[in-house]
């Protein structure tokens, strides 16, 4: 397994208000998996990709990211792990302006300490993975929305992480657009890489593996489908 | 985080906002121009004084007869006739501080070589007067003991008597006419350059005191060797207070003085008072230079303000950097990297500013000014520091800010 949460809690003190955004929630998720997690907002999805993806800690309950324990960790030890572990995809892309492509993507191993060299030829290569090899320098106020989460997905696969997590990637997008960034992630599953997508649209939905849905804090639904959109088994 | 990466997107964000990075900047460029211009100003006045104290010689005195009162009326310095050779002699044998005691006399005389002449100052002195001077020869060579003794018709001249005079031409051995006495030219003096009130002393010619009094001066000369002053210097180490306080004794016994009556001379302490011009002149330039570096703390306040807003305006993008790996600690660098570009750029456009202002205010006012590789460090350093000490504020806001809340920041 390379996710084990048990028993997460998340609370937020609002005014005098208290929020029980995730109420005891365990979820398995194995190396490889294509999962969506679906709900409405305020429903916990959020909440509980922010967990997995180690930028934020439960109030309470345990989680294993491929066997690490991350509950009780220091900041800067997260950092790591969401550095060598995990990439993100954004709805909003969050691609620094200004800056080439090729800079955007080197971004992650900037942080992980790769050298300037290495960094070059690894962006590139992850540039040409999502199709813009020809387009490295461009800055992201020159491409299109579509362009701009292939490069963002380039930067989430370009520390080659276990895992994926990408928050309404194509909330964003067009139709069209948006069954081209389906497409790259399913095929980034397809090379072995786990996939967690947050989405409210049902046809996103289809194409991973498995559907977790929300409600309340709570998992309501949790079921593995034979086929997906993507692919068929 | 690597350093050039970091500096890179320094300057990228620098350049997104180029007008509202000049303008942080310009409280820096004001500052740093201010610091380097003021000190130039200071230290160009510090090293005047310090010229005019090596051109008068080191642990000098003054000895001069004192004013002459006459029904009443007090007459002033010098006015008085009473001090002699004798007393030189007296303060040279008998004052252990004292090195050398020269007496003189001065007067202004036309002085004719060939077709051409030229008014200047003569004196009458000896060879111990150019010592306490600490003013060497050029050329030629000094008098003789049986010249200053025999009233020998000898001379020493300075620079610019030299060019009035000779023009390009040795003046060594050539006759010149003082008063329609003709006196052969025996030394060149060294160049010597303005005193501190701005006096020519290279405008002079000196002859032996015996040739003064006998053949010079005219009229009496009376049987006591009357002298105008005595120079004064005080061996190297030895406290110039206690050497005065001896002259004064001495002279006090040798005129007869009674207790608590008035001294018949003065005593001035010439290098004390261009000692307390230096000091002046320093804590001029400290002050000058901490109200320029007010300018520089402003400009550092501006820099703050400055990267706040920048923090908050990229609160996303520390969210984004912080989800795929950068710690705190690269946030941190990222942020206080900015600040010191931007003071660091202001600084070294200040430092040009500075220079420009500098060469301006001794081109066009006149002063001496003096720029140092110190003055330069100073005011770079210190712009660096401007840089971290005004950005580590804002940069540590950043580098404090949670994941999760600054990728959610709208």
């Amino acid at each position: 397994m390379l996710i084990q949460a048990h028993h997460l809690v998340k609370t937020y003190t609002m005014g005098d208000q208290t929020v029980h955004a995730l109420r005891d929630v365990s979820i398995d998720i194995a190396e490889g998996d294509f999962v969506a997690i679906m709900g409405a907002s305020g429903s916990g999805k959020s909440t509980l990709m922010n967990i997995l993806g180690c930028l934020d800690l439960p109030t309470s309950g345990e989680y294993l990211l491929a066997g690490e324990a991350v509950q009780g960790m220091a900041q800067d030890q997260l950092a790591s792990i969401r550095n060598r572990r995990i990439g993100f995809v954004f709805q909003q892309f969050n691609l620094l302006p200004r800056t080439s492509a090729l800079e955007n993507v080197e971004l992650p191993m900037v942080y992980g300490g790769v050298k300037a060299l290495e960094r070059k030829t690894r962006a590139l290569k992850a540039l040409e993975q999502v199709g813009l090899g020809t387009r490295s320098e461009h800055t992201p106020a020159e491409l299109s929305g579509g362009q701009q989460q292939r490069v963002a997905i380039a930067r989430a696969l370009v520390n080659s992480p276990q895992l994926i997590l990408a928050d309404e990637p194509t909330g964003a997008l067009d139709s069209q657009t948006s069954e081209d960034i389906m497409r790259l992630l399913t095929d980034l599953n397809q090379q072995g890489m786990t996939v967690i997508i947050v989405t409210h649209e049902p046809d996103i939905a289809e194409w991973a593996r498995r559907k977790v849905v929300f409600k309340d804090g709570s998992i309501i639904e949790d079921v593995v489908k034979d086929s997906t959109k993507g692919v068929s088994v | 985080m690597n350093f050039l990466a970091a500096l890179r997107s320094a300057l990228r964000a620098l350049a997104a906002n180029t007008l509202r990075s000049i303008l942080t900047m310009l409280g820096i460029i004001i500052g740093v121009a201010a610091v380097i211009t003021m000190i130039a100003v200071g230290r160009g006045a510090t090293d005047r004084v310090q010229e005019q104290m090596k051109g008068l010689g080191s642990n000098i005195m003054l000895v001069m007869p004192g004013g002459l009162t006459q029904g009443g009326v007090r007459l002033g310095a010098s006015t008085g006739q009473g001090l002699s050779e004798d007393d030189a002699n007296a303060i040279a044998r008998d004052v252990p501080e004292v090195q050398v005691a020269a007496p003189s006399m001065r007067s202004g005389a036309q002085v004719i070589a060939g077709n051409t002449n030229w008014s200047t100052s003569i004196m009458g002195s000896t060879n111990d007067y150019l010592e306490a001077r600490e003013w060497p020869l050029q050329s030629g060579r000094m008098f003789e003991a049986a010249e200053l003794q025999g009233s020998a018709k000898v001379a020493m001249i300075g620079q610019t008597v030299a060019t009035q005079l000779f023009g390009e031409s040795d003046p060594l051995d050539q006759v010149i006419r003082i008063k329609k006495v003709p006196v052969t030219v025996i030394g060149l003096l060294n160049k010597k350059g303005q005193n501190s009130l701005g006096q020519d002393q290279d405008d002079i010619v000196v002859v032996p005191i015996s040739t003064y009094r006998n053949r010079i001066q005219g009229g009496n000369a009376g049987k006591l060797k009357r002298v105008g002053s005595i120079s004064v210097k005080v061996k190297e180490g030895q406290s110039m207070k206690v050497a005065e306080e001896n002259i004064k004794d001495l002279l006090r016994q040798r005129m007869k003085v009674q207790p608590g009556g008035d001294e018949p001379f003065t005593i001035r302490n010439i290098t004390e008072i261009l000692q307390a011009q230096e000091e002046s002149s320093k804590v001029m330039t400290m002050l000058l230079a901490a109200v320029a570096g007010i300018s520089l703390v402003i400009g550092g306040i501006g820099i703050m303000n400055i990267m706040l807003v920048s923090v908050t305006e990229r609160t996303r993008e520390i969210g984004l950097r912080m989800a795929v790996g950068a710690r705190g600690k690269d946030i941190l660098t990222q942020f206080l990297i900015e600040a010191c570009t931007l003071s660091l750029i202001g600084g070294a456009i200040g430092v040009a500013l500075g220079a420009v202002a500098t060469w301006a205010v001794g081109q066009f006012a006149g002063w001496q000014v003096s720029m140092t590789a110190t003055s330069i460090l100073l005011a770079t350093g210190f712009s660096a520091f401007v840089g971290v000490f005004f950005g580590f504020y804002p940069a540590h806001k950043a580098s404090k800010l949670l994941p999760i809340q600054a990728l959610r920041y709208e």
